[in-house]
């Protein structure tokens, strides 16, 4: 997409953070020297499921090891969000009894270097009785499965049913009915820069400065303080640069809660980073579904009902704030997905495991619940024996219905979505794949071309939160935007760029209000002390909610501004004009240096009733809560490699429409990105476990990431329409692209077995997973009386 | 992920490093490129009380004539191969095995002796200097001795080094111009270690065939049937008898389950680089 001139809204403007990274000078957490800093390492539970009967702990190694019983005053994290029927749970900073999965923190090795402190930890020998594991989260809710916690009766955390329409009548009406199970195995999130803190107390301020990898530092604060038995203003989160988030530094974690319980104890400056094996042991996992699903369909493929159940693995306990029960109510809203479909019936577990608990990543649960829905309008369409993609086209919500309130209440706002699908095959040029399918390949492999449409709330606010039952509503952003006496300007802002290009995007916003170059912009985030309240990024809401925020301090700046120059330039606000940093009346100018000069040091010269400073604060919510919503087609042209599993990905197109796009490089990049962890997900990424509840990855070795080389060159589309609820008509796009990638793909590797009959309906679509596919496939073939035709 | 203590000791000579491979005898590594060394000792899988970096030795990089055949020194880079920058007698192959050893920055570092002494069964060299028929070139306090490579590796991780020996280098032949190659690894992403590798060498003026398969059990094995009919001259060109004639061989050779993935990965991919091999 071609940007638009200028620096404003629109252009394709290079990122500002660009030029620290590439050379090297970027600051993150652990670039940070504070003198007498102790680096951590943590005992951590050797088993699934067990009780501590003790800890041996080497006697020269007494004094650097610290236990639950060093902190009796820290309370346990607790997560209790307002969902009938759910079940709390206490997580121990440290445990010091019951251990509910393998690796979690049990007890804090210190020392000089992060080297000697798993020396240390590795010295110390923890006396554990073990109880059999819950892994499967089906097993989990049989009768006489082990119990992670008594008092809980079973393993659930909450169980729902939501049920819209006459599914009856669906049934009696169908034609057709597919019934399939769906899975998405475990995966973690795997941020570049694992998880980060170097915590210090501060005698002259009495206050604990934190300085931590977090999506969300004033929220965390809350939880710190009430765990840690502090008062708020006497902890100070920074967070520097940080190498990605993706849903996995936005809670409350027992390690980020213990270290800082360190530093006040000691008094001493104390550091962890995360490792990758700490990471994939116990920061949060993600994406572990199991859908089983009954679709009715009339002859033309029509979408007439959903029958659903669905089983999401939890984990051992609920992260602050939120819980996990979002996992299990989002997978059952979005399984409907663009699609008309009047009858649906959604019965839901989210379920306790001895496993590390599940967080949202990009995405959360709407990647599984596309790699359903999508998967199954494909098998409606095989079933009546029409390409998927017009079967897909004809069940969406027409643009002539916008705007429309789906099955689960979702308030669709703009958009047409049909157009995204048309798009796509264009792009992907379905017409020359169908014609290489019939030539067939020399190499005997064999070609596919899948599809897979979405569309995703986002930037919702403060009705919606709650209607969800989340303890804390990010429903609002805030900015503070302060001019300076020579007419440069600074913006405090509540979110967290890690990635994104906030710092240039926003400082865009603020050239399209005020005409000040972004270079001459400061964005400051990520301090508590330096911005007002924020609800920090996560859900594909920062650029909305942040950038709406920037537009509206803004021009309540360039109000003010207006106001002291008409009284200085003789004349009514309405006849000035703002240009090249300055305000121009009929009988003169003033640079905005001379206005920022007046209104901080020379007050006489302000109009009366006027207050000094060129400074304001304020919130913002777009003008709907019930959120702006983001669509796309994903298309995947796949090899597949019948003898070994192997898949390529031939090509990959998309076609996206996030409303108005405020920087076409940025948002292509989070696009690029995006897909990319959305093919971890569908042909690489897996954290397997075995019987006792060992995890089976735990390095990269072991869980492999797609690279640079697994990544094909992704053709961008992009149709917009601008949602009139917003600034500027932006719609959030943080993690559209992560989305349709397994269910484009799963119904590309469909679309290359057709011929012979195979399908697969479970991610990681690995080569022994591929392969199992087709020698199904092939035996259910030999086992047949008659041959049928081949046309793959 | 960070090793424990250990005492770093950087030989500058070869003397030096069998002299103080002696010395610490029985808690001392060698590292070459520690590509492989140090994320084992970071992943506390492998512990050494002191490790001599043998990296600065220039005589280890050496590459030259040795009769009929060709020495790559043991301190020879992935890269220096890849790059060309020292010559490949084995017209090619040595080249194309090199350039798909992990990541550029592995190849960088990472070292043909290394890979060797290391001994994974995944790993390139092991597998590929087989077929090759190479010769092992071991230096120890005792002089020097030439092992043949297919008694070079005992098993998982294990080699016949004794203690303070250490890997110089391999001589290769040097291919004639009726040789033909081929290199085929099955890896789910690029860079990652192999869960198969076929390595195929036919040289009818050298009496060389090898069909080797990798990544599987302890150590590489050459199928020793199907090399011996290849060697016969028959079946020459049709893929389906190759495959055949490798099915029969990798049950044997390798112990697997002939209904089991892994079986079935190893058969496509050394049916398919015998196939490339004869058709070249």
């Amino acid at each position: 997409m071609s940007g638009k001139p200028g620096k404003g809204v629109g252009a394709r403007l290079r990122r500002k953070e660009d030029h620290r990274h590439l050379h090297g000078r970027g600051e993150f957490v652990g670039d940070l020297r504070l003198p007498g800093t102790l680096e951590a390492a943590f005992v951590r539970s050797p088993v699934a499921h067990g009780v501590v009967r003790g800890l041996d702990i080497p006697a020269e190694h007494a004094a650097s090891v610290l236990t639950a019983a060093d902190f009796p005053g820290v309370k346990p994290i607790v997560a209790v969000p307002k969902v009938e029927g759910f079940k709390a749970s206490e997580h121990p900073a440290l445990a010091a009894g019951r251990v509910r999965f393998a690796g979690e923190p049990i007890a804090l090795a210190l020392a000089a270097t992060r080297a000697q402190a798993e020396d240390i930890a590795e010295a110390v020998t923890v006396e554990v009785d073990e109880l059999p594991a819950v892994v499967d989260m089906v097993q989990a809710l049989e009768p006489g499965a082990p119990l992670i916690r008594e008092e809980w009766r079973d393993n659930q955390f909450v169980e729902k049913l939501n049920e819209y329409g006459d599914l009856e009548w669906a049934r009696r009406n169908a034609t057709v009915t597919v019934q399939r199970e769906y899975r998405m195995n475990r995966q973690a999130a795997v941020p570049l820069e694992g998880r980060a803190i170097l915590a210090a107390w501060n005698e002259r301020l009495e206050e604990l400065t934190l300085y931590i990898g977090s999506q969300s530092p004033h929220q965390l604060r809350v939880g710190l303080a009430h765990s840690l038995g502090i008062e708020e203003r006497q902890i100070r989160l920074v967070t520097p640069d940080m190498g990605g988030g993706f849903g996995a530094k936005r809670v409350l974690y027992p390690e980020e809660l213990i270290v800082a319980a360190a530093a006040l104890k000691l008094r001493r400056p104390v550091r962890w980073l995360e490792d990758k094996r700490e990471h994939l042991l116990a920061s949060i996992h993600c994406r572990e579904h199991l859908h089983r699903v009954t679709a009715y369909a009339d002859a033309r493929g029509k979408l007439l009902g959903l029958d659903v159940e669905i089983f999401v693995d939890a984990g051992a306990y609920s992260h602050w704030p939120n819980g996990p029960f979002m996992e299990a109510g989002m997978a059952a809203r979005n399984i409907p997905g663009p699609y008309v479909v009047e009858h649906y019936r959604c019965r839901s577990h989210t379920v306790a495991t001895n496993k590390s608990p599940i967080g949202a990543y990009r995405g959360v649960a709407r990647p599984a619940a596309c790699f359903t829905i999508e998967r199954t309008i494909d098998e409606i369409a095989h079933a009546v024996g029409r390409e998927p993609w017009e079967v897909r086209l004809e069940n969406m919500v027409p643009s002539s219905a916008m705007p429309y309130r789906n099955v689960t209440r979702l308030a669709f706002d703009t958009g047409d979505y049909a157009e995204s699908v048309r798009r796509a095959a264009q792009l992907i040029d379905l017409e020359a794949v169908r014609a290489r399918q019939k030539r067939g390949e020399p190499d005997g492999r064999l070609i596919g071309v899948g599809f897979a449409s979405f569309t995703e709330q986002t930037a919702h606010g403060c009705g919606e939160w709650v209607a969800r039952g989340v303890p804390v509503i990010p429903g609002y952003e805030s900015a503070t935007a302060r001019m300076m006496t020579d007419g440069s300007l600074m913006l405090m802002v509540g979110i967290i760029s890690h990635g994104q290009g906030l710092e240039t995007t926003l400082a865009q916003i603020a050239h399209e209000e005020l005409g000040i170059d972004p270079l001459r912009i400061s964005i400051r985030h990520g301090d508590t002390q330096a911005s007002p309240f924020g609800m920090g990024t996560f859900a594909s809401r920062s650029m909305v909610m942040a950038g709406g925020a920037v537009a509206k301090a803004c021009r309540a700046l360039r109000a003010k501004m207006a106001a002291i120059a008409a009284h200085l330039l003789q004349c009514d606000a309405a006849a000035l004009r703002f240009e090249d940093c300055a305000v121009h009346g009929p009988g003169g100018s003033l640079p905005f240096a001379e206005l920022g000069r007046i209104a901080n040091l020379r007050q006489e010269a302000l109009p009366p009733g006027v207050d000094p400073l060129l400074e304001v604060t304020v919130t913002y919510e777009p003008a709907v809560d019930t959120g702006v919503f983001t669509y796309a087609t994903q298309a995947a042209v796949v090899a597949v490699d019948p003898d070994t599993g192997m898949v390529e990905l031939l090509d990959y197109a998309v076609v996206e429409d996030c409303g108005t796009v405020v920087n076409p490089l940025i948002v292509d990049g989070q696009i690029a990105g995006g897909i990319a962890q959305g093919i971890g997900t569908a042909l690489y990424e897996e954290i397997p476990y075995d019987a006792s509840g060992q995890p089976l990855a735990t390095t990269l070795a072991d869980y492999l990431l797609p690279g640079a080389p697994e990544i094909p060159a992704i053709k961008i589309g992009h149709l917009s329409t601008p949602s009139p609820h917003t600034e500027y008509g932006m719609k959030g796009m943080g993690e559209g692209g992560a989305i349709s990638p397994p269910a484009a793909i799963a119904n590309a590797i469909r679309d290359a077995l057709l011929g012979i009959g195979g399908e697969i309906n479970e991610t990681p679509m690995t080569p022994r997973r591929v392969r199992a596919a087709v020698a199904r496939a092939l035996a259910a073939r030999a086992s047949r009386p008659a041959a049928e035709p081949v046309h793959a | 992920m960070k090793p424990p203590r250990f005492a770093y000791h950087r030989a500058g000579t070869l003397e030096e490093a069998i002299e103080l491979g002696a010395r610490f005898d029985g808690s001392a590594k060698f590292m070459a490129g520690g590509q492989s060394l140090m994320p084992v000792m970071s992943l506390r899988m492998m512990t050494a009380e002191h490790v001599i970096d043998i990296s600065g030795i220039a005589a280890l990089r050496e590459c030259r004539a040795a009769g009929e055949r060709e020495l790559i020194g043991a301190g020879t880079t992935h890269a220096m191969l890849e790059d060309g920058k020292v010559p490949d007698p084995a017209r090619g192959y040595l080249r194309h095995v090199a350039a798909g050893i992990g990541y550029r920055s592995i190849r960088n570092r990472g070292t043909v002796g290394g890979s060797l002494a290391h001994a994974d069964p995944a790993g390139d060299w092991p597998s590929a200097l087989l077929a090759l028929d190479a010769v092992a070139v071991i230096a120890g306090p005792g002089g020097e001795r030439r092992v043949p490579l297919r008694e070079f590796q005992l098993g998982l991780m294990e080699t016949c080094l004794a203690g303070p020996e250490l890997l110089t280098g391999v001589l290769v032949p040097r291919l004639s111009e009726r040789a033909r190659w081929a290199y085929r690894k099955f890896c789910r992403k690029v860079g990652e270690f192999a869960h198969s590798i076929g390595a195929v060498v036919l040289d009818p003026t050298l009496r060389i065939c090898n069909v080797v398969v990798g990544a599987v059990g302890g150590k590489p094995v050459r199928l020793e049937q199907t090399s011996a009919r290849i060697a016969e001259g028959a079946p020459r060109k049709d893929p389906r008898e190759l495959a055949a004639l490798v099915a029969q061989d990798l049950a044997g050779a390798t112990g697997l389950d002939p209904s089991s993935y892994e079986f079935q990965v190893h058969h496509a991919i050394v049916s398919r680089a015998l196939t490339q091999a004869l058709s070249a």
